[in-house]
């Protein structure tokens, strides 16, 4: 089941184009990525779905529902631009970013309590936000966006400015976080950093959905069936089944990448290898979802 | 409307807490009382006894020049200059007050020696007596005596009396303009100082980078009105405070020096203030405040400042005052929100802020120069029912005593601009709060009007 259907959604400014009929689908409980360069529409289509803005045209269904003012409180939203009130106090700006999204005191202030045992900032309470260094700012901002408890995170460029630490931090507790059922949407221009946490991925390039779709599926269609082989020996492929694309050899270590042909299998590869050389190392070429991207942007271009 | 509520008291109480607002609150009234104890205490405290010594070589003044409480004359016998010189400097006195041999006809050569500079207070009293003698002797000469000239003297006082539908009342135009300015230059204020407090309340969301966070949650309407009425809050706390404290600090600083409150015009423009302002406050505080004891012709004047507050409309000035008050803050707070969200930082807020202060500023020098002098005059009635400048202009006017279908009407055009301000303002709040690093101009503003959100 799906958490949110985006059907034919379009949002025009005064002199561009922000989101050109985008249609796709987040399922349930899963990490989506929602990728694409810097002025793709993500942030756009974000402002859209957290009721910000509204689109010009299309519909958005969140839980089988269209969108409507009540459901922004099953939503966290991380902006990318994001901040607190610089004088006000950790404890009491959580409290009042709670209620806003309409808890209850008691509730809030208890939620509060656990949020900071697990991340061991008891001290911080007491503390205005201007007093706390970035990185734990970062901590408050990120508890102050699942403090609710909502169904759907949404999180934009999540780890710019993050440090290491914090950033490792943040990814477990979205890793325990959709353990728990919530379903949690990034979106990054960086894509290679959120590729290895994404389930589901959506490309937008110029106001346009790419492609979208399980990162694995996604993956499989791109795959090119090319390995990467280590070895010793002198390799010489004369099959018509193989094509190396590229190979560097160094003191008798060779690095070739092969490319499968006419419906042959790895195995295939393996064996012919095997009897010519030494091999080291044997792996699948999977391309990145920054290749695919290119890739894909380049098809739509020519086509 | 719950979140609203969450918001201003947010706003409220952020403020409140603030160190500048409790030091502002309990300082001001502090620093008034000591303005209006101070002149009162200063003169009690130079009240010590001055003694003159008088060498009268002339004979004109012989036994003419009487001691009075803060001043003695003590006559010198027949004495050279310089004898005379010679006994002063070995007695504490004040001075020496020499007056050569004259004719009544020509009086000059008069020198008074101190050991340190006269008091220019006691040269002016020295040089009035003289005088006030000199003018006596000469009526005598010419045969008038001062009873006779004091007969003769005229005072006259005007007593101004409103006739209308209502019977006749007393008026004092000093009155009634003070009481219309005090309400006038409080509103005006205010509406700056607070409206203020928004637009830098709006930048500081804007450049916290709070604003996004917070417009997930609410809507940037809900977010603006919230600053506003928390503002205006924050406005009336401080404004109450003020008039509370600053009763009970001139009380009780009056009742700690044993002073009387000088009867500056800085305490009855106060006391004027509290009367206006305070509605239920008597009366007659002015004069409880500002009485001195002994001087009948001040008494007078205080007697006739009671009866012109009891002659004006108190309940109907607080009343306007308290619309206006509200009326004036909320329009112009709405503009001064609008300006916070369409600049990322408090230089670029300068093209932006002089329209809307100089409607201010001009209805706050027009009230002064045209409106005072002609309360029911074309510049008036038409400046009272703009609502840009009304707050101000109709604040003067309405203790003068306006007719209530103008009254009405420019409370009406109030609404309606407020409504109208607000409105322009939330469309472009919504589209400026999330706009960075974009310079804006009034093109640009005037099409965020018609953005759709």
């Amino acid at each position: 089941m799906s958490i949110l259907k985006i059907e034919g959604v379009s949002k025009f400014y005064a002199n561009h184009t922000a989101l050109d009929n985008v249609s796709f689908e987040i399922p349930q409980g899963c990490i989506f990525g929602l990728l694409g360069p810097n002025g793709a529409g993500k942030t756009s289509l974000i402002r859209i779905i957290t009721q910000i803005t509204g689109a010009d045209s299309g519909k958005i269904y969140f839980k089988g529902e269209r969108l409507q003012p009540g459901h922004i409180k099953d939503m966290g939203y991380l902006p990318e631009e994001r901040g607190l009130y610089k004088k006000m106090k950790v404890g009491e700006q959580l409290l009042y970013l709670a209620q806003l999204k309409g808890l209850s005191k008691e509730d809030a202030t208890a939620r509060i309590k656990s949020w900071i045992d697990r991340f061991e900032i008891r001290e911080w309470l007491d503390k205005n936000i201007e007093d706390l260094s970035k990185g734990m700012q970062q901590k408050v901002q990120f508890i102050a966006t699942v403090l609710h408890e909502p169904s759907l995170i949404i999180l934009d460029e999540p780890f710019s400015g993050f440090d290491p630490i914090n950033a490792n931090l943040i990814k477990d507790e979205i890793l325990s976080l959709r353990e728990r059922g919530a379903t949690i949407i990034f979106s990054t221009h960086r894509m290679e950093s959120v590729e290895e946490l994404c389930d589901n991925i959506a490309l937008i390039n110029r106001a346009r959905k790419v492609l979208d779709g399980p990162v694995r599926e996604i993956k499989d269609t791109y795959k090119t069936d090319t390995y990467q082989v280590i070895g010793n020996g002198q390799l010489l492929v004369t099959s018509p089944d193989f094509e190396v694309l590229e190979q560097h050899s160094n003191h008798g270590i060779f690095r070739a990448s092969i490319k499968l042909l006419n419906n042959t299998s790895p195995n295939d590869l393996l064996r012919y290898l095997i009897q010519r050389v030494e091999v080291h190392s044997f792996v699948e070429l999977v391309p990145s979802i920054n290749e695919i991207f290119i890739q894909k942007v380049k098809e739509t271009h020519h086509a | 409307m719950h979140k609203i509520w969450l918001i201003i008291q947010r706003e409220y109480l952020t403020r409140v807490r603030k160190k500048s607002f409790i030091i502002m609150t309990l300082l001001t009234p502090l620093l008034l009382a000591t303005f209006m104890i101070l002149p009162g205490l200063l003169i009690n405290m130079s009240g010590e006894e001055e003694t003159v010594m008088v060498l009268d070589e002339s004979g004109l003044f012989e036994n003419k020049l009487e001691s009075r409480k803060d001043l003695a004359f003590i006559p010198l016998p027949d004495l050279t200059l310089d004898q005379a010189k010679t006994i002063y400097q070995e007695t504490d006195n004040t001075a020496l007050l020499y007056i050569p041999k004259m004719s009544i006809e020509d009086p000059k050569g008069f020198v008074v020696y101190g050991k340190k500079n006269i008091s220019i207070q006691t040269q002016v009293s020295l040089e009035n007596m003289l005088e006030k003698e000199i003018e006596n002797q000469r009526y005598l000469a010419s045969g008038l005596d001062r009873q006779t000239l004091d007969k003769i003297k005229a005072d006259v006082k005007i007593t101004a009396v409103n006739l209308s539908n209502e019977g006749e009342k007393g008026n004092n135009a000093i009155i009634t303009s003070i009481a219309g300015i005090v309400g006038a230059v409080i509103i005006y204020f205010f509406i700056f100082l607070y409206g203020v407090q928004i637009m830098r309340g709006v930048i500081e969301e804007k450049t916290n980078r709070i604003v996004e966070v917070m417009i997930s949650s609410v809507k940037p309407f809900q977010l603006m009105m919230g600053k506003i009425v928390g503002i205006a809050a924050v406005g009336l706390t401080q404004f109450l405070l003020w008039v509370i404290l600053s009763f009970f600090a001139v009380t009780a600083v009056s009742a700690a020096f044993g002073v009387d409150a000088a009867p500056s015009p800085a305490a009855q423009y106060a006391a004027g203030q509290m009367a206006a302002q305070g509605g239920g406050l008597e009366a007659d505080d002015p004069s409880a405040m500002a009485n001195e004891p002994g001087e009948d012709e001040f008494a007078n004047t205080i007697s006739d400042v009671k009866q012109s507050f009891a002659s004006l409309n108190i309940g109907l000035i607080f009343f306007s005052f308290l619309f206006y008050f509200l009326g004036g803050y909320l329009l112009y707070g709405s503009l001064f929100g609008a300006i916070g969200a369409a600049v990322d930082n408090e230089t670029d807020t300068q093209q932006f802020m002089m329209p809307i202060t100089i409607p201010l500023v001009i209805a706050f020098i027009m009230s002064y120069s045209i409106v005072l002098k002609n309360p029911d005059g074309p510049v008036a009635f038409w400046m009272s029912m703009i609502p840009l400048t009304s707050p101000i202009v109709m604040m003067v006017r309405v203790p003068f005593g306006v007719p209530a279908w103008e009254l009405l009407l420019s409370m009406g055009l109030l609404v309606a601009g407020f409504i109208f301000t607000t409105w322009i303002a939330s469309r472009i709040y919504r589209v400026g709060i999330l706009m960075y690093g974009k310079k804006v101009n009034y093109k640009e503003l005037s099409k965020w009007l018609f953005y759709r959100v």
